[in-house]
């Protein structure tokens, strides 16, 4: 690689730039998702594993040590070591169903 | 000039292989994968094997698109065994066909003891014909442990030159353990469930350019064949140079590609059929 391992090329600045109102769109949409579960009738289930998983990985996001991305998704990912013994269906949930 | 090393084409529009190749794809490879529903019989197979290493290298060169193919059962389908071994008793037929680089994509769907198993086996199909092997790795919350199921099954085994394994989909929290194996590493750029280009930039700009490359696993999902241009595209805006973007989108694949005598990025005269 041409650039130092660990820097990208451009400045803070730059960057701040090129991405900014991408970011702005991505953060705008998670906090209409919740407020839309917000005003959308209730059901017989209090909460939902996979909004508690987004709203774990957005305390995550505003912390201030590195890897952000990494240790969200490590946050959802399935913590057990051993294959399981049937597959419950083809599809995965997104994060991580706790036991 | 790009290689698009991961692409379902069989799913995609003849629309589809003008646009790449206007775009700059030189060459493709195809693993074979889930049709989105289970096939009824093994003779499905047979016949999708055909398609891979018959139909669709004519349709790529009439647009100037050198097309390659991977044979498996894709692991959404090994969860009954009797079903995947009849399956995986077609594949050493299929492995000597002239477009075929090895066995794939291969690996876990759910991490079931039965899909781990159809796994090892298929490693050992691999090891017998010495064949390149392209691993799919699990999707979302079963990723990680997926990853590292693979990476230890692998180790088990121990027949195979990591440096002839691609360890696919990887994402931020799996890249390093996949090169630390001294496996290659490849990005699969989609819209929501994998990497989207800037975080597989940052992933580059993290872990450096060796022994990994960015492909778009088009398929019939939510996918787009054109994600390794646009990725491009956007290295040059994140302000990387030409050599790095280039090494990314076509010396890393070609480099690991060619490892297959049957890899080149010159396409075959186009032929009527």
């Amino acid at each position: 690689m041409t650039t130092p391992i660990g820097k990208p090329p451009l400045d803070r600045k730059t960057l701040i730039d090129l991405g900014f109102i991408e970011a702005r769109a991505k953060v705008l949409d998670v906090a209409a998702f919740l407020d839309r579960l917000d005003r959308a009738p209730a059901t017989d289930v209090m909460t939902d594993f996979r909004v508690d998983a987004i709203r774990a990985a957005l305390v995550i996001a505003l912390d201030a040590s590195p890897a952000r991305a990494e240790r969200i998704l490590n946050s959802w990912s399935d913590p057990s070591t051993q294959p399981i013994a049937h597959a419950d269906g083809k599809a995965a949930r997104g994060a991580h169903l706790p036991r | 000039m790009y290689i698009d090393p991961h692409i379902h084409m069989v799913s995609r529009t003849t629309d589809d292989y003008a646009r790449m190749a206007a775009a700059g794809c030189v060459a493709v490879t195809e693993p074979a994968f889930w049709a989105g529903f289970d096939r009824s019989s093994a003779a499905g197979f047979q016949d999708y094997f055909r398609q891979l290493t018959e139909s669709e290298p004519r349709r790529a060169a009439a647009y100037g698109i050198a097309h390659h193919a991977w044979i498996c059962i894709n692991p959404k389908e090994a969860e009954d065994h009797g079903f995947a071994r009849e399956v995986m008793s077609m594949i050493p037929a299929f492995l000597s066909r002239p477009n075929v680089l090895g066995v794939g994509e291969i690996g876990l769907n759910r991490n079931s003891k039965t899909e781990l198993a159809v796994f090892e086996e298929h490693l050992e199909i691999a090891a017998q014909h010495n064949s390149l092997v392209l691993i799919h790795t699990p999707h979302l919350e079963d990723k990680l442990k997926g990853t590292r199921l693979i990476l230890d099954a692998i180790a088990a085994h121990g027949k195979i030159n990591p440096a002839r394994i691609l360890v696919d989909h990887v994402e931020e929290h799996t890249v390093r353990m996949v090169l630390d194996r001294g496996m290659w590493a490849g990005m699969t750029l989609y819209p929501d469930t994998k990497c989207t280009a800037a975080r597989a930039i940052d992933i580059m700009e993290m872990h450096g350019t060796e022994r990994i490359w960015i492909n778009s696993a088009g398929d019939w999902g939510h996918s787009d064949p054109l994600a390794v241009p646009k990725a491009v595209v956007s290295m040059r805006a994140r302000g990387h140079t030409a050599a790095d973007i280039h090494k990314i989108s076509f010396d890393n694949p070609r480099a690991f590609l060619s490892q297959s005598g049957n890899f080149s990025v010159n396409a075959p005269r186009p032929t009527i059929s």
